[in-house]
């Protein structure tokens, strides 16, 4: 199976990788004592690992190239992933939603308070994530800006009560209201854009939002931030620290499962089709009746929304915001959320966004490797698995019977 | 008057930088129309292979112009390489893609090349040798502009009149400039596209790591993270000129640079980068296609 080309070919790749990462990963100097210091060990490291890599590497191209050919010919069934095998049988589907539903509700009394407080920052995500997903997966605009929203959420919050003793309840809302308000904002100007140029400028749009918060000292007390945020209470009743972070736990179960309900039902609507078809073809969407501007703006107005919503919670649940919160490694790490569940899928998104959130605060030993991971995670999923985790799979009619009809 | 004057010097230094790293996004846009996410952190390693290199050289007790050939070439060739390594990992494979998909994997690339300069070498902000000696012939104009800086505007004119000999007269600029206009087409008369779309990449990361030294020798400081907002401002100059076009490019980059050097000098510093990413947003509304582009409605 293994062929001499093969090991010729790896063998080369892994001279070649040696040689690229000689000066950085082997030398270290101190230029202000004037040390080097030799580190040999990480050569073997690099050549080592490049030659087995390269073996991988070669047999998932490989395959997927077999699997192009074999998809134009006809012969290639597309395997379906046993989530969406599970979403397919009532039989199946019920009892676990039951299930996860069940373990959701009982989580808080399960776990620790440290594994709810966890959690509840992975539902954060999980809300930010199907935010993201309606721009980036649904209507297929790069936003990497997003964090920007969640930023004018978690600021709506801590001023809004800082200056008018306004209450979280009372906030939400208006934090939902003013996401979206700056999801327009920046929707006008870039709806001519699309791909690449989309993609700068709405980083550039978040990287001036964080910029603004830092430097504007008057108005949100610059770099060091607000503190002293109070926690949302229960009917008016200020709640313990732990009360309160069982209780945000809940607030965002409940928010998940209406963001979910409200994305569900949106997908399936007329402007869900609407955003799908711009996503696919602009020039045709539009010969089809479609307005573009409009499909745009509700797609980065709803999008937003959700972002400043969960902006609102992570303000009252960390009880302080400041501008390094919000830096544009997050909305990547938002973006990987949607890359790796799936773009465009709900239940891919979800999985996304516990499986990327949960996993660094368990493998802590591993957690200064996280955005390298993240890193290579991007390019990995795009060359092999442009589809993510859990694909989303089309609705599709299929004329069975007709077919057998003609066959016979 | 004087302020004005070094203003406008060293908005000018500050654009050739923005040139030089803008050509790269210039050539790779023109051939695949690919945003190279991952170009300024090309620079960025560009900047630390060449401190690496001149720390190495000075413990062993070379001369400083020895050095700063060495380590420039040096620097050129490691750039170089990587960006061909790039190339081939990350694009290569999704050419027939969405371009959706491309620059997703070149976001993931310039995360995990910071991620990995940052895990091999330090957090910290380096100290960059200053390599340029103060020339005795500029003394007196010393308060307007220094011997560096004449150093950037100098090998940024070298770099850009070979670079357009390169283009407009040898057989591989020929082959460039062809699979630009029709990439089926150059195919057909067979020129090798694969390679020529990494015969790009090797030179635009080679100016970006001749800017990268430069730069880096000026402010005297690099870390892990120069090559990210370097790289987003290279863009912009690279858009505002008109993407795909390499005199444009330059423009670019000098309109930028005097843009950021008269804000920051007459109106504040604090948002010396705010002033970038509005400049984009505005010629991005007004033209698209930029100062010298080709007007071209699939593009924006």
């Amino acid at each position: 199976m293994i062929t001499f080309g093969q090991i010729k070919k790896a063998v080369l790749v892994s001279i070649w990788f040696m040689f690229l990462t000689f000066p950085i990963m082997v030398i270290r100097v101190n230029p202000v004592e004037h040390i080097v210091e030799w580190r040999w060990k990480n050569m073997l490291l690099v050549g080592v690992g490049s030659f087995i890599l390269s073996f991988v590497w070669h047999y998932f191209i490989r395959r997927k190239e077999l699997g192009a050919q074999k998809a134009e010919l006809g012969e290639w069934a597309e395997a379906i992933p046993l989530a969406q095998r599970i979403r397919s049988k009532k039989t199946l589907y019920k009892p676990a939603l039951v299930a996860a539903g069940i373990f959701a509700l009982a989580f808080p009394f399960i776990f620790s308070l440290y594994q709810t407080n966890i959690m509840a920052s992975a539902l954060i995500y999980v809300m930010l994530g199907l935010g993201l997903n309606i721009v980036v997966g649904l209507a297929g605009l790069l936003d990497l800006g997003y964090v920007a929203f969640y930023a004018v959420g978690a600021y709506a919050y801590a001023l809004l009560n800082y200056h008018f003793g306004l209450s979280f309840w009372m906030v939400l809302p208006i934090g939902a209201a003013l996401g979206a308000t700056f999801g327009i904002l920046l929707g006008f100007p870039v709806l001519r854009l699309r791909g690449d140029y989309l993609a700068i400028v709405t980083l550039g749009f978040g990287e001036i939002i964080r910029i603004i918060l830092e430097n504007w000292n008057e108005f949100s007390f610059g770099p060091s931030g607000i503190a002293n945020i109070p926690r949302p209470s229960l009917f008016g009743i200020d709640l313990s620290v732990h009360n309160a972070t069982i209780y945000i736990y809940y607030i965002m179960i409940g928010l998940c499962l209406l963001t979910i309900f409200v994305v569900n039902r949106l997908q399936d609507s007329r402007i869900g089709r609407a955003w799908i078809a711009l996503r696919e073809d602009e020039t045709a969407c539009q010969a089809m009746g479609i307005d573009k501007t409009k499909t745009k703006l509700t797609a980065f107005a709803l999008g937003a929304m959700w972002a400043g919503m969960s902006g609102v919670v992570f303000a009252a649940k960390t009880t302080f915001v400041n501008p390094a919160s919000f830096t544009i490694w997050e909305s990547i790490i938002i973006l990987c959320i949607v890359v790796l569940g799936g773009m465009g899928s709900i239940l891919g998104v979800i999985a996304g966004a516990l499986v990327l959130i949960l996993m660094p605060e368990y493998l802590r030993a591993l957690s200064e490797f996280r955005m390298l991971a993240f890193g290579i995670l991007l390019v990995v999923m795009m060359v092999f698995r442009p589809g993510g985790l859990i694909p989303n799979v089309r609705r599709t009619y299929k004329f069975e019977g007709v077919a057998n009809d003609e066959k016979s | 008057m004087d302020y004005f004057l070094g203003l406008f010097l060293g908005g000018l230094t500050r654009g050739s930088i923005y040139a030089l790293i803008a050509l790269g996004y210039t050539m790779v846009y023109g051939i695949i129309e690919l945003i190279n996410f991952a170009h300024g952190e090309i620079y960025m390693i560009g900047a630390f292979t060449a401190l690496i290199v001149i720390s190495v050289l000075t413990l062993m007790g070379m001369n400083t112009i020895a050095i700063l050939v060495i380590a420039g070439v040096i620097a050129v060739v490691y750039s170089s390489a990587y960006g061909y390594t790039l190339e081939k990992i990350a694009y290569k494979p999704l050419r027939a893609a969405p371009r959706l998909s491309a620059l997703i994997s070149a976001i993931g690339m310039s995360l995990f090349l910071q991620n990995y300069v940052l895990l091999a070498q330090t957090s910290d902000f380096l100290p960059f040798p200053n390599l340029v000696p103060d020339f005795e012939f500029m003394e007196p104009y010393a308060h307007i502009i220094g011997s560096a800086e004449i150093v950037i505007l100098i090998t940024t004119a070298i770099v850009m009149i070979l670079l357009t000999i390169l283009i407009k007269f040898t057989n591989i600029g020929k082959a460039m400039r062809a699979a630009s206009q029709d990439k089926t087409m150059a195919l057909l008369v067979g020129i090798n596209v694969n390679r020529v779309i990494s015969f790009t990449f090797v030179v635009g990361s080679a100016t970006a790591a001749i800017g990268g030294v430069l730069i880096a020798s000026h402010i005297g400081m690099i870390n892990f993270y120069i090559g990210f907002i370097a790289g987003i401002k290279a863009f912009v100059a690279a858009v505002l000129g008109g993407i795909g076009s390499i005199p444009g490019a330059v423009l670019g980059g000098f309109v930028l640079g005097w843009t950021e050097s008269f804000a920051t000098g007459y109106i504040s510093s604090d948002y010396e980068d705010v002033f970038a990413f509005l400049f984009l947003v505005l010629i991005l509304i007004f033209r698209p296609q930029g100062i010298l582009g080709r007007s071209d409605k699939h593009k924006a």
